[in-house]
């Protein structure tokens, strides 16, 4: 750690005194740090706190004066509960899969931009477009006009008679997902591809590397932190999903198309059962937890973020 | 050569539109009546009409628009005064334990949300917060914060060393310094970092949908209004998803290429 760099003398404050001091009062300089970081500490980690409290407690919000102690109890229902544990694979299938096609498809966005061409900035504005629609206003639109089993673009554009919704509710989710995701993922990958050196890219053409060749072993290496960075901060965002099953199909037909999120959205807001979906949130923040502490590492790792730290 | 050319760029071309194609379509819907909004084969060719924006302006939409507008300025101001010191003391004159205090603000953002609604809901019904716009106000502050303090920071890196170095010496104490020094470099890093919070904030569901109804509703809280309503209103909701979308969209067609730093908390730049 380099973090203790002597203070420079601050003539201001210590007249005359050319001398630089060590140390040179530890609170000064974090003074400005402090109502961030407590004001961060108080929204964001006494909720938790609490959620951990009510995880071990009965408590129905309809039936006042309920509450008490019930220790592990919630966790072994939660456990026991198989809408739980689909609501579980449903949030890994959606997020795996819209991570992966929404970067396979970034990357190919990104490989199409890369290179000048008439219209460019414009062509760029316009893949950014979906990601600054509302999400809610995304999912309403994809549920409407896009999958309308009737009057839908889809089934016009694909000839074809389905009902989207309910034969593929948690595809159909998935779709607009990665539809809203794509723009990200192509602007990530897009800055990784800008930063590689031109020189080395020229040096590998004068020595006769075709385009593939080029691509496989300079491209490819290159962009894989930043390949590893889309996927991980997709992961965060996307494992959080809860517009779009809320508007496209409210977790179903069934729980057909229930995440974790909406799930534990019913439970606490239609269910009113704070005890058990406390329990539910903090085993999402135990696992969450353990992709987070794999993340923090390699960002702080393959970016060298701390580099400006001396 | 030549030819190939030509054609992958009508190719990127081609596909840029299919993507964008929804929202095209979103535009279109939003000028129709319903009676050619709903129909089959669909119909691009109609005789536009303005009646589904006025029609979107009668359901209410002016207070939810009021409150979306008052919690993205209130919070995204709160987040800047608290984030641009928080900033400086990472980077420039950085304080011990640095890595360690920014590990802790990233963590804050893989916390999922929706661990914490239930205390959230309970705490604001507790103080009278719940449906009142200064609850999403508190929220949107801490939910932007980290991501501002790291996107902030990556733009302080930049500030040359030598030129805080002369100030010191020059005996500029630390608001002169970051005023005088600090501002004028990091001024356009700012002003994306601000248009990114304002995305986030304008943009969130979550908490708005649970924590707000009727009097502190949001944006997006008024879109959802649409899922309930009995009948379709497809070109009404083109109309409100249009309007409720186009600050965002400007505002994140100028800050695109701060976009990606942004979500990437300043990883990338």
């Amino acid at each position: 750690m380099t973090t203790t760099e002597v203070a420079p003398a601050r003539a201001g404050e210590s007249t005359g005194q050319p001398k630089p001091r060590r140390h040179a009062n530890p609170w000064k300089r974090r003074a400005p740090l402090l109502p961030a970081l407590l004001f961060t500490i108080a929204v964001t980690q006494i909720p938790f706190l609490v959620t951990v409290f009510y995880s071990f407690q009965s408590w129905n919000l309809v039936r006042p004066g309920s509450q008490h102690f019930v220790g592990f109890q919630n966790y072994v229902d939660v456990f026991a509960d198989s809408t739980f544990r689909g609501a579980m694979l449903n949030t890994v299938v959606l997020t795996v899969v819209c991570v992966f096609v929404s970067m396979a498809l970034g990357l190919g966005l990104a490989l199409l931009l890369d290179r000048k061409f008439t219209g460019r900035g414009v062509v760029r504005t316009l893949i950014i477009t979906p990601f600054l629609i509302l999400p809610a206003a995304g999912a309403l639109l994809w549920k409407t006009t896009m999958f309308d089993p009737v009057y839908g673009l889809l089934n016009f554009v694909l000839g074809t008679d389905i009902d989207w919704l309910s034969e593929f509710p948690l595809g159909s989710v998935m779709a607009q997902v990665v539809w809203q995701w794509t723009p990200f993922m192509t602007l990530l990958i897009l800055a990784g591809l800008q930063a590689q050196s031109k020189e080395v890219l020229e040096a590998a053409q004068v020595d006769g590397a075709g385009r593939w060749r080029t691509f496989a072993s300079i491209t490819l290496p290159q962009l894989s932190r930043y390949l590893q960075l889309a996927a991980l901060l997709g992961a965060i965002y996307i494992v959080n999903s809860f517009d779009a099953i809320y508007l496209m199909t409210q977790g179903g037909p069934g729980t057909a198309s229930t995440n974790l999120p909406f799930y534990i959205y019913q439970r606490a807001f239609e269910g009113f059962d704070v005890g058990q979906s406390s329990a539910m949130g903090v085993i999402v923040v135990i696992l969450t937890l353990i992709v987070a502490t794999f993340t923090l590492r390699l960002m702080f790792r393959t970016f060298d973020v701390s580099g400006g730290v001396k | 050569m030549r030819l190939g050319r030509i054609s992958l760029t009508a190719f990127t071309w081609l596909i840029a539109i299919l993507f964008v194609f929804p929202v095209i379509w979103m535009v279109l819907t939003s000028f129709k009546t319903e009676a050619d909004a709903y129909t089959d084969p669909p119909r691009l060719f109609f005789s536009p009409t303005l009646e589904q924006f006025a029609g979107v302006f009668e359901r209410g939409f002016l207070p939810y628009l009021a409150n979306s507008a008052f919690v993205t300025v209130v919070s995204t101001l709160a987040v800047l005064v608290l984030a641009i010191p928080a900033a400086y003391a990472l980077s420039i004159a950085p304080v011990k334990g640095t890595s360690n205090v920014l590990g802790f603000f990233l963590s804050t953002k893989m916390l999922p949300i929706v661990a914490a609604i239930i205390p959230l809901y309970v705490i604001s019904q507790n103080v009278q917060l719940l449906d009142n716009v200064w609850a999403l106000n508190i929220l949107y502050t801490a939910m932007n914060l980290p991501l501002a303090v790291w996107m902030m920071r990556s733009f302080f890196l930049e500030v040359p060393k030598e030129m805080i170095e002369a100030a010191r010496v020059d005996g500029a104490k630390l608001p002169m310094l970051l005023y005088k020094v600090v501002l004028p470099v990091v001024a356009p890093g700012i002003a994306a970092t601000a248009l990114i919070c304002v995305i986030f904030s304008w943009t969130e569901f979550f908490y708005a949908v649970n924590l707000t109804a009727a009097r502190a509703g949001t944006v997006p809280v008024f879109l959802s209004g649409f899922i309930t309503s009995e009948g379709l209103y497809w070109a009404q909701l083109s109309a409100a998803a249009l309007l409720a979308s186009l600050p965002v969209m400007i505002i994140g067609w100028i800050a695109q290429n701060h976009l990606v730093r942004g979500l990437s908390m300043g990883a990338v730049k």
